[in-house]
């Protein structure tokens, strides 16, 4: 029990050896490489893949010691995405926060948003006072957005393997999603539409006839991607028993999301610890027992289907709750201005600028204050989970009693599943590297924070 | 300023240091109206406020913290006065204060005993209160029991000239990066962590960003004939 070690061991070097030869690899030219490596008579090369390899998600450096084509041992080396978003938040107002949050893990960005503001209602104590109506816009974009996620990541997984139609396919179908998102909030992805008690932006007209429109069209993308993938004998051939994870190393490992699902655990926060009203809603938990990539694109399909009959009844609600409150009703946590949305797809509220400009002094000395000092949250500390398309994240949020975070801690699913690449890559081949990466489905802005 | 200035020393009972209770976690002591450095001009520059979080809580702690509370100690036999500092329920949420000395043999316990069962620790974060003497970092580890649907959390505090805290990762070797990132941000040591290198600043990083006494950095940015300084330098409000 001692930690003499101060040298770093895992990303640093593992022997010193000044006359090991260094090899650098651009594109087409390993043949000759491997000819090099063959002639010197090395029997143990350590190659890295990365940081800027096109298949990693991001910008991710993984380290392996091969044996011809096997791998014998991998370690992920990350932090390059580092941009130190806690630290920043502990200097912006609680509001602020959020702008921050969304862009973290930039493929689900509304599930950043709403552990966050899921943290400081906690911690305001008006969990139960969110308006109905908030909490269905809240479900509502976060299914959109899991389906976005889960297309990227069946799409990018298809194309690092060579299947270009499959990412082309994903992509016609996140977009039918970002459509809806972008109506609703104006922009597709880092929206900084959950805000503190509530959301930004009630629904524009037609907004629950274009919801509706949606469904079918992202179903159709999603039975293509069924159709051109699952009984490929490609496809089968690279995900069929490729990076399986068994059940105990994946509760050893803190695995959650569709990885712990294919070990046949169907833990979902959504189920097991329901928030924004999940409760209400009817859907399955898709799980497998297969415990490889294979199953895990057929859970990630399955799951965006289950996301289709959730936002289904989202538009139900939509329906029934039209005209009601989208923030809470107390005026010193909600943000005074309703925007309107101008012919130029963005503007202000221009009876909120008459009202605060002309007709009180009050309201404008309250808007001053709210949006430039922010509102105080009572010192304490709260912590949230949300089921994110790729495992449970949680936000750990401290207040001092200020109008800013003390600290902001968020657990991305990303990061933990991460350390689970080793035990699926080692012993396989180096081609099933980039299977293994993508069935983690990470995300490195999430990752590194 | 407003150090120079106390008015206060009539009314303040404590005279100066704050002497913290048993069970509470100092975050601040602010002078004057908005707590902030520099010069307060707007004569209230002598009120005095204690910022603490919210202190031990007395039985019954409610829902089913008193269950678990009592199987922990009762596992923990005569080390349980010494092991759990004291328990915390806040905003529906309970936090227990333990020992970094029995650290390990709580983990276990609650990862193991089948009333407990806490089969995931969701990582480790680090907090810095500076103003807290003595145990200036904390440690904390939500934990969610799958079998249960429950999660409470685990807060180790350690003085920053002696960070160490036993490393859990024998028990939950999901902690493994967890506890690398709260070293890399915060420089609590883990005992016994099997390569306990940073892992999200580089390696020859010098300092530990998310300590509070880190600056931000930035640069001051000029819109339109005016200065704007950079995050840090701001005017705050608290």
């Amino acid at each position: 029990m001692t930690t003499d070690q101060t040298t770093p061991q895992a990303t640093g070097p593992i022997f010193e050896d000044p006359d090991a030869p260094e090899f650098t690899a651009y594109g087409g030219d390993w043949s000759e490489i491997a000819d090099e490596a063959t002639r010197l008579g090395q029997q143990r090369v350590v190659i890295n893949m990365g940081p800027q390899h096109p298949s990693t998600h991001g910008v991710l450096r993984v380290m392996l010691e091969i044996e011809g084509e096997t791998v014998t041992e991998s370690r992920a080396g990350i932090g390059y995405l580092h941009t130190g978003i806690e630290k920043n938040m502990e200097f912006r107002t609680w509001t602020q926060g959020v702008t921050f949050a969304t862009r973290m893990d930039y493929v689900a960005s509304m599930f950043n948003e709403a552990v966050y503001c899921l943290g400081v209602e906690k911690l305001l104590g008006i969990t139960d006072d969110i308006p109905e109506r908030a909490n269905v816009l809240r479900v509502l974009m976060m299914e959109l957005t899991r389906i976005g996620s889960h297309l990227v990541a069946i799409g990018t997984g298809g194309n690092e393997m060579g299947a270009t139609t499959v990412m082309t396919t994903a992509f016609v179908g996140r977009e039918d999603t970002f459509r809806v998102i972008e109506m609703l909030s104006g922009l597709r992805t880092n929206n900084a539409y959950i805000r503190p008690g509530g959301v930004a932006q009630d629904t524009p007209e037609g907004f629950v006839d274009y919801v509706r429109e949606m469904i079918p069209k992202v179903k159709q993308r999603l039975d293509e991607l069924a159709d051109i993938q699952l009984k490929n004998p490609i496809f089968i051939g690279r995900l069929k028993d490729v990076a399986v994870l068994d059940l105990a190393p994946a509760m050893s490992l803190g695995i959650t999301g569709p990885m712990l699902r294919s070990a046949g655990i169907p833990y979902d926060v959504r189920k097991a610890d329901p928030y924004c009203g999940y409760d209400t809603y009817d859907f399955q938990v898709p799980t497998s027992n297969d415990r490889d990539a294979y199953s895990r694109v057929i859970l990630r399909l399955e799951e965006c289907y289950e996301s289709l009959k959730i936002i289904a009844q989202c538009a139900d609600r939509l329906e029934a709750t039209e005209g009601q409150p989208v923030m809470v009703a107390d005026k010193k946590i909600a943000w005074p201005a309703q925007l309107s949305l101008g012919t130029d797809g963005q503007g202000n509220s221009p009876e909120h600028i008459k009202h605060i400009m002309g007709e009180s002094m009050e309201a404008l000395i309250h808007h001053f204050k709210l949006v430039t000092e922010g509102f105080k949250v009572p010192a304490g500390q709260a912590y949230a989970l949300v089921e994110n398309p790729k495992g449970a994240l949680g936000c750990h949020v401290v207040s001092d009693g200020g109008t800013k975070p003390w600290r902001a801690h968020f657990r991305d699913p990303g990061f933990n599943n991460l350390q689970a690449l080793s035990i699926l890559t080692e012993g396989g081949q180096v081609a099933d590297v980039v299977v293994a990466i993508a069935t983690i489905d990470m995300v490195l802005g999430g990752v590194d924070r | 300023m407003s150090e120079t200035q106390d008015l206060s020393g009539a009314g303040d009972a404590q005279g100066g240091a704050h002497v913290r209770p048993e069970g509470r976690t100092l975050i601040n002591v602010r002078q004057g109206q908005f707590g902030g450095p520099g010069g307060d001009t707007s004569g209230y520059g002598g009120l005095r406020r204690v910022v603490e979080m919210p202190g031990a809580t007395e039985r019954p702690f409610g829902e089913w913290f008193d269950g678990v509370v009592d199987v922990l100690e009762e596992l923990l036999g005569d080390k349980a006065d010494e092991a759990i500092q004291y328990v915390v329920v806040d905003r529906g949420e309970l936090t227990l204060h333990i020992a970094r000395e029995h650290l390990l043999e709580v983990a276990q316990h609650l990862r193991d005993d089948q009333d407990l069962r806490f089969e995931m620790c969701l990582g480790v974060n680090g907090v810095h209160y500076p103003a807290d003497e003595g145990r200036e970092l904390h440690a904390c580890y939500p934990m969610q029991s799958i079998t249960h649907s429950r999660r409470l959390r685990v807060e180790v505090s350690v003085s920053e000239d002696d960070p160490h805290i036993p490393s859990i990762t024998g028990i939950y070797p999901m902690n493994n990066w967890h506890e690398r990132e709260t070293y890399d941000f915060f420089g609590i040591i883990f005992d016994g962590h099997p390569s306990l290198a940073r892992i999200e600043m580089p390696d020859d990083w010098v300092g530990h960003p998310q300590l509070k006494d880190y600056p931000l950095g930035g640069i001051p940015v000029e819109y339109k004939g005016a200065e704007v300084p950079s995050p840090d330098q701001r005017r705050q409000y608290r």
